[in-house]
């Protein structure tokens, strides 16, 4: 049924004739585009061009554009172009597609130098790392407003989110970070004891799980599966919120969004992430007790014994500190992030996504920055 | 010729599960004409085009697609037979990951070898051809308005010059300025393209302004399929409720036509 599409060109009188036949549509638009550009480039030369179209078949807009491009090329060229046998329907589709012809702009492609493109990039995400800082910072000031507000008015703290945000993101965490603490407590009791026997040192294992566990893989831990389960939650959260204009709905009636859901996140998470941390470091140290009795044949008691030579108590405050910080940051980049999304679904997966893994990078810094703390301080 | 069925539906009956939606259902459409779908919420109308174009198993009867049997094709001659329709969906189905340009573009990347050049100058014309400012096709879904998101879904849907267009719903979420213009654009793009238009719609002024015949659904099948003047005519609760209702005539008053 479909006619190959085909052009020739033959010198009359007065000028040239382009006669067209066959299918001119958009499936043959590639070929015929290569054609014709090969035509206007040297062989045409008279004053005037007939396009003659009475044998062409069928014809859509991507044929219609083709026509009238060349036509275009030839009175740029300085020939006189002209339309001939051009059946009533094809004139309507001519006239419409010569109505609405244009140019992509520019921006769809980026047409500068390879280097210029880098650096730009790099600029961009320099420039977007600084105002995503700014923006966590200037979070910080309104939690912190916000805070001083329901401190004045504790009419104002909203109890029942608060603690189903506890809930959610402390009670409900519980199986998942008592069960990876306390394997990591056993995995570091196993190959700390294997590296010590060699010294003869292996009693050490106890000392060496107790300072590890206490002052950083607990919290650690605890921070990076709190930042995965619940900061992703609460970008995800307000992030739809934020999608079906419930924020907007809920600003236009009077309420606060930062009160009603940055606070309770916030408060939620830094009351129970030293809550989770103290377990975590519980079964930490349990984990390691029941590796070392079977490896060592340490008993509990001389467990427990070795435990309070080796830790002090500032070996444990050192984690524990750490926690209410850690869950300001958990939780304002999480917010934070839900508050970024824009209109579309997609963006509320690619925010709860970057809170993620903003909120672990975040977490690791942080722990570096006390480690050096304390290090200056001597504890 | 003029009467020649581009879309034939014999038979039809679809369910989910034990919930039967049509039943024995025949339809019609004619080439070059513009179809209009009418019926209560729920009645099927968007399961009836997505059975018609193959995204719902129909559980017995036949439909035929500009002669062909979507159901008995391989999936070749099935790609080659999608390709000769397009679709817009309600809330456009742009998508979001890719500019408007790059949304119409996926049609000649996926199908056609092109240079890239003139997919860009194909594209600007689509996207001028719907009416969108051309600054628009550079732009994501999500920084459109709903009114520019339809248009843009158009354009998508005419990327190959498809033989048949089917709307659901065009007008819905639209102001009515925004509902008439794209009613206008509609028309006259349909004569200018000779496009063969299945329209499902709520909307008394589209039917009025774009439809050439119309095909009421209700009680699981077309209760009747004709132009405004047969509408007008007939005496079913249902029709009459519908198109000499208070909205009805209204329609009718500012197309000029009786009601
Ligand atoms: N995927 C599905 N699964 C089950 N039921 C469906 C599905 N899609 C539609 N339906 C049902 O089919 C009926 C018709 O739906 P629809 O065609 O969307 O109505 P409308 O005429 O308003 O477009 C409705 O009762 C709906 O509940
Ligand atoms: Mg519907």
């Amino acid at each position: 049924m479909s006619q190959t599409p085909s052009f020739k060109t033959e010198e009359t009188g007065s000028g040239f004739m382009f006669s067209a036949s066959g299918d001119w549509t958009v499936r043959q638009a590639a070929a015929l585009g290569a054609a014709l550009d090969e035509l206007s480039a040297a062989r045409i030369r008279g004053a005037q061009v007939t396009f003659d179209l009475k044998n062409v078949s069928r014809l859509d807009t991507a044929g219609a554009w083709l026509l009238d491009r060349t036509a275009e090329r030839f009175l740029a060229q300085g020939l006189t172009p002209r339309f001939e046998g051009l059946r009533g329907e094809f004139q309507t589709l001519f006239d419409t597609v010569q109505a609405n012809r244009g140019t992509c702009p520019d921006t769809l492609h980026d047409m500068r130098p390879f280097a210029v493109q880098l650096t730009a990039r790099v600029g961009d995400a320099l420039l977007a790392t600084g105002a995503e800082v700014h923006g966590i910072v200037g979070y910080f000031g309104i939690f912190l407003q916000a805070l001083w507000r329901a401190v004045k008015s504790p009419r104002r703290l909203r109890l029942v989110p608060l603690v189903h945000h506890m809930e959610k993101a402390g009670f409900d965490a519980l199986p998942i970070v008592c069960l990876i603490t306390f394997l990591i407590g056993a995995v570091i009791a196993q190959q700390g004891a294997e590296q010590l026997k060699r010294f003869g040192a292996d009693v050490y294992t106890v000392n060496l799980v107790a300072i590890i566990f206490l002052r950083e893989v607990g919290i650690l831990l605890t921070a990076i599966i709190v930042a995965g389960r619940s900061g992703s939650a609460f970008a995800a959260e307000i992030g739809s919120m934020k999608m079906r204009e419930e924020i907007d709905a809920m600003r236009t009636l009077g309420l606060d969004p930062v009160e009603m859901l940055i606070v309770p996140r916030v408060l939620a998470l830094v009351l129970t992430l030293p809550l989770l941390t103290f377990i975590a470091d519980i079964m930490g140290l349990l984990g390691g007790a029941v590796t070392v009795w079977m490896l060592l044949d340490t008993t509990p008691g001389v467990f427990l014994v070795r435990l309070q030579e080796a830790a002090g108590f500032w070996t444990f405050g050192v984690g524990l500190l750490k926690a209410p910080f850690m869950a300001i940051v958990i939780a304002l980049i999480g917010c934070h992030c839900g508050m970024k999304v824009t209109g579309s679904a997609e963006s509320v997966g690619q925010q709860t996504t970057q809170s993620v893994v903003k909120s672990i990078f975040m977490v690791i810094i942080l722990d570096a920055l006390f480690a050096m703390f304390f290090t200056a301080v001597g504890i | 010729m003029k009467d020649e069925a581009v879309i034939d539906v014999r038979g039809l009956r679809t369910q989910f599960g034990d919930h039967v939606v049509h039943e024995n259902l025949d339809l019609k459409v004619r080439k070059g004409e513009v179809l209009g779908i009418v019926g209560g919420s729920g009645t099927g109308k968007s399961v009836l085009l997505r059975t018609i174009v193959g995204l719902n198993r129909p559980a017995a009867g036949r439909i035929e697609v500009l002669g062909e049997e979507p159901s008995m094709l391989n999936e070749e001659e099935r790609q080659a037979l999608e390709q000769r329709w397009g679709i817009l969906f309600q809330d456009g189905a742009l998508f979001s990951a890719l500019t408007v340009a790059e949304n119409v573009q996926v049609a000649y990347r996926e199908h056609l070898k092109m240079p890239g050049d003139m997919m860009d100058e194909l594209a600007a014309l689509k996207v001028r051809l719907v009416g969108l400012p051309i600054e628009a096709a550079s732009k994501y879904p999500s920084e459109l308005s709903g009114g520019m998101r339809k248009r843009a879904g158009l354009a998508r849907a005419l990327a190959l010059d498809p033989e048949i267009l089917f709307l659901d719903e065009p007008t819905a979420g639209l102001d009515p300025i925004g509902a008439a213009a794209f009613d206008r654009l509609l028309k006259e793009l349909q004569q200018a393209l000779g496009l063969t238009v299945f329209l499902v719609t709520h909307d008394l002024d589209t039917l009025y302004a774009t439809c050439d015949r119309i095909a009421v659904l209700a009680d699981k099948r077309v209760i009747l399929a004709g132009t405004m003047e047969d509408m007008m005519a007939s005496d079913h609760p249902w029709i009459t409720e519908y198109f000499k209702g208070p909205r009805g005539r209204a329609a009718g008053r500012a197309q000029g036509k009786p009601g």
